[in-house]
């Protein structure tokens, strides 16, 4: 059976065995989250670094309308993958110490979601890209909805409606390209053979841009996200910031600029230029936030920000900067919002001016939580160094003063980072936090793990760059030479 | 043809039954007969027809394909009607025989090859309606209902039967490929007769499938008849009706359609907003529903603007799609009025703890009309939207998309009353019958957005 196949299967199978399942189906959970892990560990073995399409499947689907089972793994895709199936098993061991009512929907939900993701990351076909984007969607509206906090019904249907409206108009983008194809196909590769005029390019990149900036999101689509982030459970923010979003950056790599070149050549700077406006508002309003998980909320917006930025640059720094981070943004914001769980869980707050003192009576916490700031704002010898080295460096090829403002993104973010830490960890005690029991056995071993990859990758982060490079200079090379012929 | 025979025969047995205080015979024969209907149609397929009775009909495939989606929803939904007309009539043979006779209708509407025919077949349908719609007698909504319909339907067959015969008068004949020789063999000098028939018939034929201008008998309609007959003129009588419209398009008025098409347009967008639009406001679910099906027409209409071979395919998969997920909408609602007494939103409150598979099927429903992907619907709402594509109707489009957004609003109403409120209720009683038709309404849902290449490649 084909290894890509068993990936994507698994979790659909796990989805209905934790529906019937009967007791004890969280610590089930996790150690069945840890299978696909371990056949992605298998994949990454087979995987040859080059720049070809692997583990392809191709079954017919509905033939009469052009439209293939068609998946396969690049270097793109493999990290995609790797990002999915390293995060789920952590937000689900993070998410043991919740007594979520009806767990089996819950843990139903996030795996029938892993399935959509990974449909989306590896899908060949922009039919199945549509299914896989809308089934991702689905489980984490019910899983914000269900178990969220007081908002939860207002926020979440503008959440859904807000993506369904952009990737609606993403599936008209691609039933049109779908016309165009002379082979009556809905393959990405027919897809990128089409020499599409400039200005009917110019309107499917302004489509799929609304879909994949909404997801991301960028400025100025982005006033869905603190809300849905505040109100969803610890593990839907974590689905969300850590995989969900990636949807959209992937989006962009993989559909939008490929197969809208000279659209992309035309309205480029102008994403570029929003994304920037993103870094710098995101920033400016996580400064003023007292709510600790909206501070979270609104530097993952800059972050992504900067991330887009660099996509838009179109070269191979900014784009490897891209992959890489995608990794790091997603270990790194799920160990925030994780540290974020356990301090609201016990002080039944979420301002973090009512706080103080934390590090004198939970030193474990206060390690775990510095090591994964500092990946956060990027300190050398971390993972947050690297990716958004190689992002800037992509900016800065592009445009110098672009890479200045974009460059900001650092100083803020250590600014109201390491401020958030000072307020909660330090200063006095007073009586909410003067009880906080240091971290247990799960917790430390969650901690244990994000800090462990913080530093690991801060400081090797070769293998990771090494699978997607060959990937990643094809596809620009594949782009550019469109744009110049023109 | 077998099958118009069988459904004819099996009204009257069922009329007797009924004379003879057999009720417990009812359902069995009338499912029994429906299902040899089924049959009979079912083996006719790709027997390379041709007109029969002096070419008056014609079982292609098309009315194969027709008859049976309304012949299977109508067993789907006289399914649930398993003790719903005794509670409110002592005349139970009168619903199943009416129902039938209505089907004996659709089958002619849908096989016709001959205008007279079109009108005979929407007028068995029509009468029968008119009574089902007003069979509460003493319920005040059911009287004013069945009034409404009546004379809405008897003033619109009136424009069908003005426009048939204008056409008569331009071509010299009711049958339908005759009249597509005139158009075809007078490309440049088409009388003005035509033009006008054509456009009468547009208008009646709008007020059958209850498209904006035309629509607006229908939410009253829907609303003040019993909930399982408005199941059935929502689903099953609206299919027969687009199966009308876009068969004689589809023969007759293909070359026309620079003339044709700009009315339709109009049509269809107002279609799309007003029954979107006033389905949001709506507080009763069952209103909601009646609007939503107004939309739903809307929809539909793009496989007629976008004529050509795949236009049947659309409407098909579409309106399959768009029946089964009405039936499980419909028949949750009964349960539901049966315990709170009231249709509105709330009394759905808390459903999904006390009758979690209800819930889910409903769930499932509501998505499939929203056209969520993995469902049938939005296997349906992407054909339509890849036909009006083909043809470069982009506002059209793009207005659609408008509307699915908003239709999402509102379908995800019940869902959010469902799941996330709560009201202290008691488990909503549901007989094995009502568990059946959930069940498989609700996987034929899931298995067509899966793998609709069962039925989107009939034709």
């Amino acid at each position: 059976m084909n290894q890509l196949l068993l990936i994507l299967l698994f979790p659909l199978l796990l989805t209905v065995v934790s529906l019937f399942k009967g007791s004890a189906v969280s610590k089930w959970a996790f150690a069945a989250s840890i299978v696909p892990l371990l056949f992605t560990i298998g994949l990454i073995n087979k995987f040859v670094p080059d720049a070809s399409t692997q583990f392809l499947i191709d079954l017919p689907w509905i033939p009469s309308m052009g439209i293939h089972f068609k998946l396969g793994v690049d270097g793109i895709s493999m990290m995609m993958i790797i990002l999915t199936n390293l995060l789920v098993p952590i937000i689900i061991l993070a998410s043991q110490k919740h007594k979520y009512s009806n767990p089996n929907a819950f843990y139903a939900l996030i795996f029938f979601m892993q399935a959509g993701l990974l449909v989306v990351f590896t899908a060949l076909d922009g039919f199945l890209f549509y299914i896989g984007w809308e089934a991702a969607l689905i489980p984490i509206y019910f899983i914000c909805a269900l178990w969220g906090g007081e908002n939860r019904i207002r926020v979440n249907l503008k959440f859904f409606i807000y993506t369904i409206a952009g990737s609606l108009i993403m599936l008209i983008a691609i039933i049109y390209l779908h016309l165009q194809t002379p082979d009556n196909s809905y393959d990405i590769a027919s897809f990128y053979k089409l020499n599409l005029p400039a200005n009917i390019q110019g309107w499917i990149f302004i489509a799929f841009f609304l879909a994949f900036a909404i997801k991301m999101p960028v400025f100025p689509f982005h006033t869905w996200q603190p809300d849905t982030y505040t109100e969803a459970p610890t593990a839907g923010t974590m689905l969300l910031s850590g995989i969900m979003l990636k949807m959209g950056i992937y989006g962009v790599i993989r559909w939008l600029i490929p197969v809208a070149p000279l659209g992309f050549s035309e309205w480029g700077q102008t994403a570029m230029i929003l994304s920037i406006i993103g870094i710098v508002y995101a920033s400016v309003i996580a400064f003023t936030q007292k709510d600790m998980k909206r501070l979270v909320a609104y530097s993952s917006i800059a972050h992504v920000g900067l991330i887009s930025a660099a996509i838009f640059a179109w070269n191979v720094q900014g784009l490897q900067g891209a992959m890489i981070q995608m990794l790091n943004h997603g270990i790194n914001v799920v160990g925030m919002f994780f540290v974020l769980d356990i301090i609201i869980r016990r002080t039944n707050t979420r301002d973090m001016t009512l706080m103080g003192g934390i590090a004198k009576v939970a030193p474990g916490l206060a390690i775990g939580f510095l090591i994964l700031l500092l990946g956060s704002v990027g300190l050398p010898l971390t993972n947050g160094f690297i990716g958004e080295f190689l992002l800037l460096m992509g900016v800065y090829n592009y445009n110098i003063w672009y890479a200045a403002v974009a460059g900001l993104t650092i100083i803020f973010g250590a600014v109201y980072m390491l401020r958030m830490y000072q307020k909660i960890m330090f200063g006095e005690l007073n009586e909410r936090t003067s009880l906080f029991g240091d971290i247990d056995l799960t917790e430390k071993a969650v901690l244990l793990i994000l800090c462990v990859l913080v530093i690991g990758i801060g400081i090797y982060p070769n293998p990771l760059l090494h699978i997607s490079e060959a990937s990643v200079i094809n596809l620009i090379e594949q782009v550019n030479q469109k744009i110049l012929v023109k | 043809m077998n099958t118009l025979i069988t459904l004819s025969i099996l009204a009257i047995v069922v009329l007797y039954l009924g004379l003879f205080k057999a009720k417990k015979a009812l359902l069995p024969v009338t499912m029994f007969g429906l299902a040899a209907a089924l049959g009979l149609a079912v083996i006719e397929w790709n027997s390379n027809a041709v007109p029969i009775y002096s070419g008056m009909m014609l079982f292609d495939n098309f009315a194969v394909a027709f008859s049976s989606i309304c012949i299977f929803s109508s067993m789907l939904i006289l399914l649930v009607s398993k003790d719903y007309f005794e509670r409110i009539s002592e005349h139970v043979a009168e619903y199943y025989a009416i129902i039938i006779f209505a089907l004996a209708g659709i089958v002619v509407m849908v096989s016709y090859h001959n205008l007279s025919m079109l009108f005979i077949g929407i007028e068995i349908m029509s009468l029968s309606l008119y009574i089902l719609a007003g069979i509460r007698k003493k319920n005040f909504a059911s009287n004013e209902a069945a009034l409404k319909y009546f004379l809405m339907g008897a003033f619109s067959t009136g424009f069908l039967l003005f426009g048939i015969t204008l056409l008569y008068g331009a071509t010299g004949s009711f049958d339908l490929l005759e009249i597509k020789q005139y158009v075809i063999s007078n490309p440049t000098i088409i009388s003005p007769l035509f033009y006008g028939g054509l456009l009468l018939l547009i208008i009646g034929l709008g007020f059958k499938v209850g498209v904006a201008p035309f629509h607006f008998w229908a939410p009253d309609v829907y609303e003040g008849s019993p909930t399982l007959i408005t199941a059935f003129m929502s689903t099953v009588v609206k299919t027969a009706g687009f199966a009308a419209f876009l068969r004689i398009f589809l023969i007759c008025f293909a070359p026309l359609h620079d003339f044709w098409m700009p009315p339709l347009l109009v049509m269809t967008v107002a279609t799309l907003f007003i029954g979107n639009i006033t389905a949001l406001y709506q507080h009763s679910f069952k209103r909601m529903l009646t609007y939503s099906s107004v939309s739903h027409a809307g929809y539909m209409m793009f496989a007629i603007i976008a004529l050509g071979t795949a236009s049947v395919n659309a409407v098909f998969v579409y309106a399959t799609a768009y029946s089964i997920a009405s039936i499980i909408a419909f028949a949750v609602l009964i349960l539901v009025k049966r315990q709170t007494g009231s249709d509105s939103f709330d009394s759905f409150n808390g459903l999904a703890k006390r009758n979690p598979f209800m819930a889910f099927t409903l769930t499932v429903a509501m998505l499939s009309l929203a056209g969520i992907p993995l469902t049938a619907g939005f296997i349906g709402k992407f054909m339509m939207f890849s036909s009006a594509l083909s043809e470069y109707h982009i506002w059209l489009i793009v207005l659609a998309v408008v509307n699915a957004v908003i239709g999402i609003f509102y379908y995800l109403r019940v869902v959010v009353a469902m799941y996330f409120k709560d009201a202290e209720r008691s488990i909503v009683a549901e007989s094995p019958f009502f568990k059946v038709v959930l069940a498989l309404s609700a996987i034929i849902t899931i298995i067509l957005g899966i793998y609709p290449g069962v039925i989107s490649n009939l034709f």
